[in-house]
C-alpha cells in the first residue's frame, strides 16, 4: 500500500519524478507535460483515437485511460523509447517509404500499435492487422498506405532471416 | 487525494473498511474518461489492477464451472482457453472497444460500473454467472440477476471487492450478437447472449432495459416449439425473435432510438437461434 502524493514513474528505462501534480492526471498528461515527453498524441481523451498508445507492462494501452499515479509500479515505455540513438526503426522507415504518414497526428499511436502486433505475430493475416489497429484512428490515409507499410516491414524482416 | 495500491484481496477489502467512499480503479477505461472530462473528481482512488490474484482464473471439473478472476483483461478472455470453454464470453469480450481498451479493460469494470450496455453482462445473465465479493467481513456471492439492480447500479457495497465470476461450462451452443453503428471502437446499441444450458434454451439482452432482461417467455416458446434446440426452423426463429422484441423495454438516448432497438434486438434474436450447432 501507498500514497502517491509525489511519485516516480519508470518510463523509458528511467526514472522521473512527478510532484505538485494533481493525482488524477492521465498518463498522456504526465508524460506530455510535465516529463518532456510529447510524443503520445492526445486527441479524445476517451480511448477512441489510439493517438496516445503506449505500453503498460508490456501491454500497448491507451495513455489517457492510464491514471499516473497508478502506473509507479509499472513499466511505461513510449514512442520516444522505440529507438534511442535517434535513428527510425524499421517499422518508421516503413511509414516513410511507403507514404503512410499524411499530417502526422496519429503516427506515433500507429507505429506503437504496429511495433506491438508484429513482436507477437510476425506475419499476420490482412484481418488480423486491421484487426490490431482498429483502435487506432487516422483520418487521412484511408489506411491504404499504412497496411502496405505494415506488408512491407513483414516482407523486410523475413528477407533478413533467410 | 491519493492513490492505494493493494497487493492482495485481503489488503485491498482492509483498505475499503477503512475508506468505503474510495473509488475503485482497474482498468481505467469507465472511470478515467470521466476524471479526464471532469465529470468525476474521486478523493481517493484503490487500485486493484496490481493484484495479481484478481487475474488468476480456473476451472472446476466436479462442478463443471469456470472462475475467471475479476481484474483479468478481455484480451485474456476473447481467446485461448477461455475462449474455448466460455465461446459467448469470448465473442462478447471480443467486441469491447478496440485491441488497447480490450488490454486494460476487465469483466471485474464491466460489473463495477453495470452500464446496460456493458458487453459481457448478457453473457453472465444467460450463463446465471455467480458473482463473487469479498470484503473484511467475508466472502460473499451473488448471482447475476442479483447482482444487477438497475442502470449502473448493483448490489456490491462500498467495503467489497469484486474478486472473480463462476460460469457454468457447457458441451451445448451459445452465442453472443451485437448491434452498434460500426464494428470496431463501439457502445452497443442492442446486444445479446443465446445459450442453451442443461437443454434449455436461455436470452439475455443488452442495451434494451434499465438492467440486463431475460425473455424468459421467449424462452418459453423455443423450449416448448422446437423438437430440436440445435435445428430451429425460421419459422420459429422469427417467431423467438418477435417474442424477445416484446419483452424488451428500450428507451431512446443519444446512441439510438428505442424503435430501432427493440427491432434490433428481434432479429439478434432470431439470426442468435439460427447459427451454429
Amino acid at each position: 500500500m501507498s500514497s502517491n502524493e509525489f511519485y516516480t514513474l519508470k518510463v523509458n528505462g528511467a526514472e522521473h519524478q512527478v510532484s505538485d501534480a494533481w493525482i488524477g492526471e492521465s498518463l498522456l498528461y504526465v508524460l506530455r507535460e510535465r516529463l518532456g515527453l510529447p510524443g503520445s498524441k492526445g486527441a479524445c481523451e476517451q480511448g477512441e483515437c489510439g493517438s496516445c498508445t503506449v505500453y503498460v507492462d508490456g501491454a500497448a494501452v491507451c495513455s489517457c485511460l492510464v491514471m499516473a499515479a497508478s502506473a509507479v509500479e509499472s513499466e511505461i515505455a513510449t514512442v520516444e523509447g522505440l529507438n534511442t540513438d535517434g535513428s527510425l526503426t524499421d517499422v518508421q522507415e516503413a511509414f516513410v517509404t511507403e507514404g503512410a504518414v499524411q499530417c502526422g497526428f496519429c503516427t506515433p499511436g500507429l507505429v506503437m500499435a504496429v511495433h506491438h502486433l508484429l513482436d507477437e505475430n510476425d506475419s499476420p493475416s490482412e484481418l488480423e492487422v486491421k484487426e490490431a489497429l482498429s483502435g487506432n484512428i487516422c483520418r487521412c490515409t484511408g489506411y491504404g498506405r499504412i497496411f502496405a507499410a505494415v506488408d512491407k516491414v513483414v516482407a523486410v524482416r523475413k528477407g533478413a532471416h533467410q | 487525494m491519493s492513490v492505494l495500491i493493494p497487493h492482495s484481496i485481503l489488503e485491498a477489502s482492509e483498505i475499503l473498511a477503512q475508506h468505503p467512499a474510495a473509488t475503485i480503479l482497474n482498468g481505467g477505461t469507465d472511470l478515467m474518461v470521466e476524471v479526464n472530462f471532469n465529470h468525476r473528481r474521486p478523493d481517493s482512488i484503490v487500485l486493484l489492477r496490481n493484484i495479481a490474484e484478481l487475474r488468476d482464473w480456473s476451472t472446476d471439473a466436479a462442478s463443471g464451472t469456470i472462475t475467471i478472476g475479476a481484474g483479468l483483461p478481455y484480451a485474456a478472455i476473447e481467446k485461448g482457453e477461455i475462449a474455448r470453454l466460455v465461446p459467448a464470453l469470448a465473442q462478447a469480450a471480443r467486441t469491447v472497444g478496440s485491441p488497447q481498451i480490450r488490454a486494460a479493460g476487465t469483466m471485474g469494470g464491466n460489473l463495477g460500473t453495470c452500464s446496460p450496455a456493458g458487453d459481457t453482462l448478457p453473457v453472465l445473465s444467460a450463463l446465471e454467472a455467480i458473482v463473487h465479493l469479498q470484503s473484511i467481513e467475508g466472502a460473499r456471492s451473488v448471482p447475476f440477476a442479483d447482482f444487477m439492480v438497475g442502470p449502473k447500479r448493483n448490489s456490491r457495497q462500498p467495503n467489497e471487492v469484486i474478486t472473480a465470476v463462476t460460469l457454468p461450462i457447457t458441451e451445448q451452443r451459445q452465442g453472443y450478437s451485437k448491434v452498434g453503428v460500426r464494428n470496431a471502437m463501439v457502445i452497443s446499441v442492442a446486444s445479446a447472449c443465446f445459450a442453451i444450458v442443461n437443454d434449455t434454451p436461455r436470452f439475455a439482452m443488452g442495451s434494451v432495459g434499465p438492467t440486463i432482461l431475460r425473455a424468459r417467455e421467449a424462452e418459453a416458446y423455443l423450449a416448448s416449439a422446437a423438437s430440436n434446440l440445435n435445428d430451429i426452423t425460421e419459422e420459429i426463429a422469427h417467431e423467438f425473435g418477435r417474442i424477445a422484441a416484446s419483452e424488451s423495454r428500450p428507451i431512446d438516448d443519444h446512441r439510438s432510438t428505442a424503435t430501432y432497438r427493440k427491432h434490433a434486438i428481434g432479429v439478434l434474436a432470431t439470426r442468435l437461434a439460427l447459427k451454429g450447432i
